[in-house]
């Protein structure tokens, strides 16, 4: 059992003080530090310095899968596999497959953005050495967190400390992955 | 008063809250034991509910001849329900997408709740294409499965298009409103005490840590949802109208049908929306969050829905005398002025004079008179289904062919039943999950808005923040 480790949690008094903290850890020149929040503060990824999220083309791939399968799988039933005549007509009958087709576009387009996202999350996970701190239970409540990961090239643990401090953190713990 | 003073917005969360008062008033009525009123409620529900397994089980054991069908009217009161369910499902997407696409904020007080509401108004609405085809056990029929015929469904058919449109719709309102419950279930999973709690809603929660990273990605992803449900809801109703406008059944066969039955289901589903509204907020106590603001935009909604209908209703008059068809002409005629005008006119007065009211302010922001006519509207929408499918059906091209339908107790006992189906989710609903979005609601606080503490603060930290500007 040896208690690694995961990082320094900083716990931060709302929103403000927490998007400033962010962007003096960006500045510093960190790279695995993630802030913790009840919602989205709104202009975080830019003060984390994050890319934009990827899931715009996750979806789009889905998207077109949903759409190409959908005509795949129409045409395949209604033209190569068992034609039937009804009421006179044709076989391959566009205007009538759009509904089919925009349906299943739109269902593979929402399973990439939900499962997707879920992917991108790194969603379900038994369990996070965040969760052995009792006070990180309130970040999903009313309080801010900040936490620089032990992963980080630059991470050393009085420094770190020293750089949440200075931006105002009213407590600071270690969190250690136990397992 | 100058000639640009304008009316300031009301405040979205009355009474002073903060982040964790939010939390915990949304999060007591998870945790607090439960009041005797949710078991009344629930065991009156469950009685309803097994008039519905009862009434589905007596017609599968003796077929659709239960009910009062008859041969010009093969379609009755299984598929006025079906539209009546689908079309309040409608208001649930329209307040968590469309509303959102528009940034209008009020939504989040009311769109965890008419989500619930749109998902089970839906798991209702599809008991009646599953249960009307007679023989039950074949029922795959109806998906591209491979069978013992080698046959594949008919993709001309609008019934068709109906099955995906609607299945579609009910997975993508379900994964919509997952979404937007994981946070929340992470919320009672940090909160609750009872193990048994923590080891469920943990589970739901799926790990959520509330990490930016994590966010990122999420309001991403809820956003292209809402893009994504925008078109699709429309095109829900658009092809729930097909199934009537494809066919060349005077009365059916018109091309307003596809608008007019998205505006019809919106009113209907605001409608409900709103009935359920007033009675959670009441016993909740949850005016603070859904407040009379609310009920008054909301009415603005029935308002000018219901306006729309009206103009529907109108202008299908209008054009069946424009056409020409005789049979057209003689069929809104016959909607009038039939056997069938007591329904007729109870539409027009549910639907089209009923919401007028909400013109004048006092009439929008009373709660007793909205609650009133919310019901109204839905006996109204109810009868629209109605009529389209009725009048039509009953009285088509030859008079020969012609008879009166009238329903029977099974109709009736299935139609009361699917009550017990909607109220027994619902309640369970109200009891486990929370029922305001906790997360977005916090986020329309003034508190959530970074900004807020350089305004709020004492001179020395503004200096501070100025400076940081300035770098």
């Amino acid at each position: 059992m040896a208690n690694t480790l995961f990082g320094l949690l900083a716990e931060y008094e709302h929103p403000a003080a927490l998007l400033r903290a962010a962007e003096k850890v960006r500045d510093a020149g960190y790279q695995k530090f993630d802030t913790y929040s009840p919602f989205p503060v709104h202009g975080m990824d830019d003060a984390m310095g994050l890319k934009p999220s990827k899931l715009g083309w996750i979806v789009f791939i889905h998207g077109l899968l949903g759409l190409t399968g959908a005509l795949a799988m129409i045409t395949f039933m209604a033209y190569f596999d068992y034609q039937v005549n009804i009421s006179g007509k044709p076989y391959l009958n566009w205007p009538a497959f759009v509904p089919v087709t925009f349906e299943l576009t739109v269902l593979l387009s929402a399973f990439g953005a939900v499962f997707g996202m879920f992917f991108l999350n790194g969603l379900p996970r038994h369990n996070h050495p965040l969760f052995n701190s009792e006070k990180f239970l309130r970040a999903t409540d009313d309080k801010f967190f900040l936490c620089i990961e032990s992963e980080d090239t630059l991470f050393a643990e009085e420094k770190a400390q020293k750089i949440l401090t200075e931006c105002g953190a009213i407590h600071i713990e270690k969190i250690y992955d136990n397992d | 008063m100058s000639n640009n003073a304008f009316v300031p917005e009301q405040p979205l969360v009355k009474g002073n809250h903060n982040f964790s008062s939010i939390t915990a008033l949304i999060s007591d009525i998870v945790e607090k034991p439960t009041p005797i009123g949710w078991y009344i409620a629930f065991g009156i529900s469950n009685i309803l509910l097994f008039v519905l397994l009862g009434s589905i089980g007596y017609l599968v054991w003796e077929g659709t001849g239960i009910w009062g069908l008859n041969n010009p009217v093969g379609w009755g009161w299984a598929i006025i329900n079906f539209v009546w369910w689908v079309g309040i499902g409608h208001a649930g997407t329209l307040i968590s997408a469309i509303l959102f696409l528009f940034r209008q904020d009020w939504r989040t007080a009311i769109n965890r709740f008419a989500e619930a509401m749109t998902i089970f108004a839906v798991i209702c609405a599809l008991v009646f294409p599953g249960i009307h085809v007679g023989r039950i056990w074949v029922a795959y029929y109806m998906f591209p499965i491979p069978n013992q015929m080698g046959m594949w469904p008919n993709f001309n058919s609008p019934l068709l298009w109906d099955v995906f449109a609607v299945s579609t719709y009910f997975t993508v309102s379900l994964l919509f409103w997952f979404v937007g419950l994981v946070p929340d279930f992470a919320t009672l999973r940090d909160r609750v005490k009872s193990k048994i709690g923590r080891i469920i809603y943990g589970v739901f929660a799926l790990g959520w840590r509330g990490a930016n990273k994590q966010w990122q990605n999420y309001e991403k992803a809820y956003m292209i949802l809402a893009g994504l449900a925008t078109p699709l809801v429309l095109s829900v109703h658009t092809i729930v109208s097909f199934d009537f406008a494809v066919s060349i059944v005077p009365g059916w066969h018109t091309t307003i049908f596809p608008p007019y039955f998205v505006a019809g289901a919106v009113f209907s589903g605001f409608a409900m929306v709103l009935t359920l509204m007033i009675i959670a907020r009441k016993i909740y106590g949850l005016s603070d969050i859904m407040t009379d603001d609310h009920i008054e935009k909301m009415n603005l909604v029935l308002m000018s829905t219901g306006s729309m209908v009206g103009f529907a209703y109108i202008m299908e008059f209008f054009i069946a005398w424009y056409g020409g068809v005789e049979y057209e002409k003689f069929a809104f005629i016959n909607r009038a002025t039939g056997s069938y005008a007591w329904a007729y006119w109870t539409m027009m007065t549910c639907n089209v004079i009923s919401p007028q009211l909400f013109w004048v302010k006092k009439f929008r922001r009373n709660v007793t008179l909205t609650f009133i006519l919310s019901i109204v509207v839905n006996i109204g929408m109810w009868f629209e289904r109605f009529v389209i499918t009725v009048t039509s059906l009953a009285n088509d091209y030859l008079p020969s062919a012609w008879d009166y339908y009238s329903p029977t107790i099974f109709d009736i006992s299935t139609y009361i039943g699917t009550f017990g189906l909607f109220f027994t989710f619902f309640l369970l609903f109200l009891r486990f999950m929370p029922m305001v979005a906790i997360a977005e609601i916090k986020m329309i606080l003034p508190q959530a808005n970074p900004h807020y503490y350089e305004e709020h603060q004492n001179d020395g930290h503004k200096q501070e923040v100025t400076e940081t500007v300035k770098h």
